[in-house]
């Protein structure tokens, strides 16, 4: 049986949810969240450190959308469009949970898994040798991303990244990745 | 040399390269998508200041926030500058950070590690 995209996403926005879209990621789209989140972190009056986390996290979570997302075959299309991406911000005890989710092609799950293990894995320590590492050494693609995502989330959050891949379809799978960060008491 | 001035949007920051006095500023939020494209004048505009720079280049980056696109066009930023310092030409960065981010103090240090030039980093007190 195929994954529930909608159900999943129905069960995510539940809660206290700062913010949830699901639907075409483009830049445009990236902008006006941020402006969303930033007032509504006003609201909440949430104090100066815990913001700038949450929203660089955010910033790179988001872009990390927009950098990978797998533009979608035309059969899609009627029910996702062509780059259809999740986001959910939500705030549960003591800590916000950006959740974000995707397809991605069977091909490369493998390699995405790997990599989020492997960050998993690491000390604090070790995170910031493999971020300067990849920092110095490897280019920026095209499209202008680095690679270094995942890294950067995981060193600011201090959290691992927890993840899911589901089947969808014989091409793909649909990635699910929750980013947590603590607000303490 | 001409200056370079460009102004901050939501998502870049404001930029001042001022080959007169050697005072280079970068300001504001660094978040863009695809960063290449907004850096690539800021690196062009060192690599002909540094064909004749003055005997003290003094760089001020005060980042309220950068992304990973970014700092990698950060880095080549620091990149010319230290060259420029490897001429004999003395450079020096003012790393800029909000007394409670130490995320972006990190940041600083990270540079400072990878980068040949000397880094102050100056707390940002309210």
């Amino acid at each position: 049986m195929s994954f529930d995209v909608n159900e999943y996403y129905s069960k995510l926005n539940g809660g206290d949810v700062l913010m949830a879209f699901k639907g075409n990621i483009s830049s445009e789209l990236i902008s006006n969240v941020l402006e969303v989140v930033e007032s509504r972190l006003d609201d909440y009056n949430e104090n100066s450190k815990i913001r700038k986390k949450l929203y660089n996290v955010l910033v790179e979570s988001l872009q990390n959308l927009y950098h990978h997302i797998e533009v979608l075959p035309e059969e899609m299309h009627g029910e996702f469009g062509s780059k259809f991406g999740i986001l959910v911000i939500s705030r549960e005890s003591g800590q916000y949970k950006i959740s974000t989710g995707n397809f991605i092609n069977m091909s490369k799950v493998d390699v995405l898994k790997n990599k989020i293990d492997k960050i998993n894995s690491m000390e604090k320590e070790e995170l910031k040798d493999m971020y300067k590492f990849i920092l110095n050494h490897q280019r920026l693609s095209e499209k202008g991303g680095g690679g270094l995502g995942l890294v950067d989330i995981a060193r600011k959050t201090g959290n691992k990244l927890d993840y899911t891949f589901e089947k969808y379809n014989d091409t793909y799978y649909f990635f699910n990745l929750d980013v947590f960060i603590d607000f303490g008491q | 040399m001409e200056a370079l001035s460009i102004e901050g949007t939501a998502k870049t920051p404001s930029v001042k390269f001022n080959g007169q006095d050697g005072v280079i500023e970068i300001k504001g939020r660094s978040i863009p998508e695809n960063s290449i494209e907004f850096y690539k004048p800021l690196v062009e505009w060192l690599e002909e200041y540094s064909s004749n720079p003055l005997d003290l280049t003094q760089v001020n980056v005060q980042l309220e926030y950068f992304n990973t696109s970014s700092s990698k066009c950060i880095l080549d930023v620091f990149k010319k500058l230290e060259a420029i310092h490897k001429g004999k030409n003395e450079v020096i960065i003012n790393w800029y950070y909000e007394e409670d981010d130490e995320d972006m103090l990190e940041a600083g240090e990270d540079y400072e590690s990878i980068i040949r030039v000397p880094f102050k980093m100056i707390e940002i007190v309210e």
